[in-house]
């Protein structure tokens, strides 16, 4: 096998290649944009709903509470909320969004109060709504704060000492650097964003050199050159790589960039500062890239095997759609709460990664997983590309009509 | 030179089953001769000469090519001829330069070997002016030229054209006849496929007709006029074809 055949080929396919817009797009625009406007963008967008939502007086209805004055008195002077005249179609109204929630007070609540009674309150909010819930927690604060209130009294007039009902306190207290509890909360992304944008940086070039090449006539033309078709197809797997790895690389750079910006743009906000107040370190960031590199070279493998079943760019897109899900997924199951490894599990090619790679970022490293997801991902792409050198010499591959 | 012996390639079709498309085509093809393969749309030009180019591996029988067998010496073959047709296109977005520098390099001629040959045959073939553009942007005419700068580039001693001249105008189709005759008169090896019978006509030294992949007639013109009694080279054609479309007609 000839090295400067296949890197002669694999320096036309990369001038090529940075010239084709679309496999800039996805190699380069896509990475560097992603996630400025996910964790800026998006970030800042989400923040000012839930400020806005938090800031806003929600309107509420008192249901009954006709014989006590004291608590309807009471919720009225609360400014945190304001009651509206009582409706008898409040639960429409919840539905309809023209009021945030509903407090059903029994009537005989400020006698039952003096009398030592148990009583129930009810409250009707619209499950799923963000104001409507906010309005809901802000109601039961109030009677929280009432029951508490209730409980001093009653207990000062028995003489008796507030330890009676509340013998002892718990207070749970975290040893984690505030790094590692944001990493494992949100570090998982950092992989499973990585991961997709590998397949999606490969994609156009891996169609583009296959199937694109089929449909401008141009493969053909390199198959009468004298460099054997396994060196033409590591040349041209060799560019998929690049760009597979290259979108890997922009991520990386661009994620951290933006979540250094998105701490200083939105630290203005103590618990969104709080939130971003996390580092992942160059380790977990090189380690989880040395991970992904077995994933980057099964996905510009296989992408390019499909790919060269087609014969025309639409026909290998129609392929390669369904193999994104098929990624997804498993990706998307690595950021589930709960899903842990086992040695089956380490098996599985991108879940397997998905998972090692959160781990990684949390600051733990199981060597002994990383070494079998390391060497089956490996295993893997080598088929994959072994599948696509084979189907690269298969003349029914290469001239389907 | 070409020495094709009993070529065959079956193709397995989904809708058509076993499909002959070239069955046991014999031929010789000499140093400073040009053999024109002259065949109606399917009659299995393409696949006779992508088996000589070595594109495809035949079914049956094998071909010297340069002295290289087409089957154990596949890529010595490719070493050694220029390919071209209207299916061998070229990089959208490479310059004209790069194009012929590439294939240059596949062909494992050095660096400065490569310029200087490029800066021969751009200024032959008049290429100077456009040899920075970018091959998605020349016009028919220029991308003609670039492809046969790179048929060139590694100098080859056997020429494979695989019907040059469809689907290009007058001027672009005329720049391809005049670089076949340059070739034949530089004592390179030229095998040509066509269906145009005056291309067949000005050009060959010898000519083979071919239909449903099969040799039906073989000489050169003299000779085929003497053999079939008539003197224009479309009857001859057709004298030669007809039975056998009648033949497949019935079947």
């Amino acid at each position: 096998m000839s090295k400067s055949n296949i890197l002669t080929v694999y320096r036309k396919e990369l001038t090529d290649s940075l010239r084709d817009r679309r496999t800039l797009i996805s190699m380069v625009v896509v990475p560097l944009l992603i996630f400025p406007v996910m964790s800026i963008g998006i970030g800042t967008f989400v923040g000012k709903m839930v400020l806005k939502a938090q800031a806003e007086v929600p309107t509420i209805m008192i249901i009954n509470g006709e014989n006590s004055p004291r608590i309807v008195a009471d919720l009225k002077s609360d400014k945190e909320i304001q009651v509206v005249p009582t409706e008898p179609d409040y639960k429409q109204q919840i539905i309809d969004k023209k009021i945030r929630a509903a407090v059903d007070v029994p009537s005989d609540f400020d006698a039952s109060l003096d009398h030592e009674n148990n009583v129930g309150v009810s409250i009707y909010d619209y499950d799923g709504d963000l104001k409507s819930g906010i309005a809901a927690e802000k109601i039961e604060k109030h009677f929280d704060a009432l029951q508490i209130a209730t409980v001093k009294k009653r207990l000062v007039s028995r003489n008796l000492p507030p330890a009676l009902v509340e013998p002892f306190s718990v207070k749970r207290q975290n040893v984690a650097p505030p790094e590692k509890v944001t990493g494992a909360a949100i570090g998982g992304f950092l992989p499973y964003f990585i991961i997709i944008l590998c397949l999606v940086g490969a994609q156009y070039p891996a169609i583009d050199l296959t199937a694109g090449e089929k449909e401008r006539g141009t493969i053909e033309t390199i198959l009468t050159s004298p460099v054997p078709r396994t060196e033409i197809v590591l040349g041209k797997f060799l560019m998929v790589l690049t760009a597979a790895l290259c979108t890997g690389v922009l991520a990386i750079i661009s994620m951290s960039t933006s979540f250094h910006i998105a701490k200083v743009v939105l630290s203005s906000s103590p618990e969104v500062g709080k939130a971003l107040n996390f580092t992942i370190g160059l380790k977990a960031v090189a380690a989880v890239f040395i991970m992904v590199v077995p994933i980057a070279v099964l996905f510009s493998a296989g992408l390019l095997a499909i790919a060269l079943m087609a014969k025309s760019y639409k026909e290998a897109q129609s392929y390669i759609a369904p193999l994104t899900i098929l990624v997804v997924l498993p990706a998307v199951a690595g950021l589930l709460p709960g899903v842990e490894f086992n040695a089956r599990m380490a098996l599985v090619p991108i879940l397997s990664t998905s998972l090692v790679c959160k781990e990684i970022v949390a600051g733990t490293y199981h060597w002994n997983y990383i070494a079998i997801i390391f060497g089956s991902t490996c295993v893997y792409a080598a088929a994959a590309l072994f599948v696509a050198v084979s189907l690269f010499k298969r003349e029914d591959v290469l001239f389907r009509t | 030179m070409i020495e094709a012996e009993n070529l065959c390639k079956v193709f397995q079709d989904k809708k058509r089953g076993t499909v002959r498309a070239v069955d046991g085509v014999s031929f010789v093809c000499k140093p400073g001769e040009i053999y024109g393969l002259l065949g109606a749309n399917g009659a299995g030009k393409t696949t006779t000469l992508r088996m000589l180019s070595t594109i495809l591996e035949p079914t049956d029988g094998t071909a010297r090519v340069a002295g290289f067998d087409i089957m154990k010496d596949a890529q010595k073959v490719r070493a050694n001829i220029g390919f071209l047709s209207t299916a061998t296109a070229l990089y959208g977005r490479l310059s004209a330069y790069e194009m012929v520098q590439y294939f240059g390099r596949l062909h494992g001629l050095d660096e400065a070997t490569v310029d200087q040959r490029i800066d021969a045959l751009f200024a032959r073939l008049e290429m100077n002016e456009f040899r920075d553009r970018r091959c998605d942007k020349l016009s028919t005419g220029m991308k003609q030229k670039t492809s046969i700068a790179r048929t060139l580039i590694h100098n080859p001693q056997v020429m494979i054209f695989d019907e040059p001249t469809l689907g290009l105008d007058v001027m672009a189709a005329r720049t391809i006849v005049q670089f076949i005759r340059e070739c034949r008169d530089q004592g390179k090896t030229v095998i040509f496929s066509t269906h145009v019978m005056s291309e067949v006509e000005k050009l060959c030294d010898h000519i083979g007709i071919i239909h449903g992949g099969r040799l039906l007639a073989e000489g050169t013109l003299a000779d085929l006029r003497q053999r079939s009694g008539l003197h224009d080279l479309e009857d001859i054609f057709v004298q030669a074809v007809e039975p056998h479309m009648a033949k497949e007609t019935v079947a």
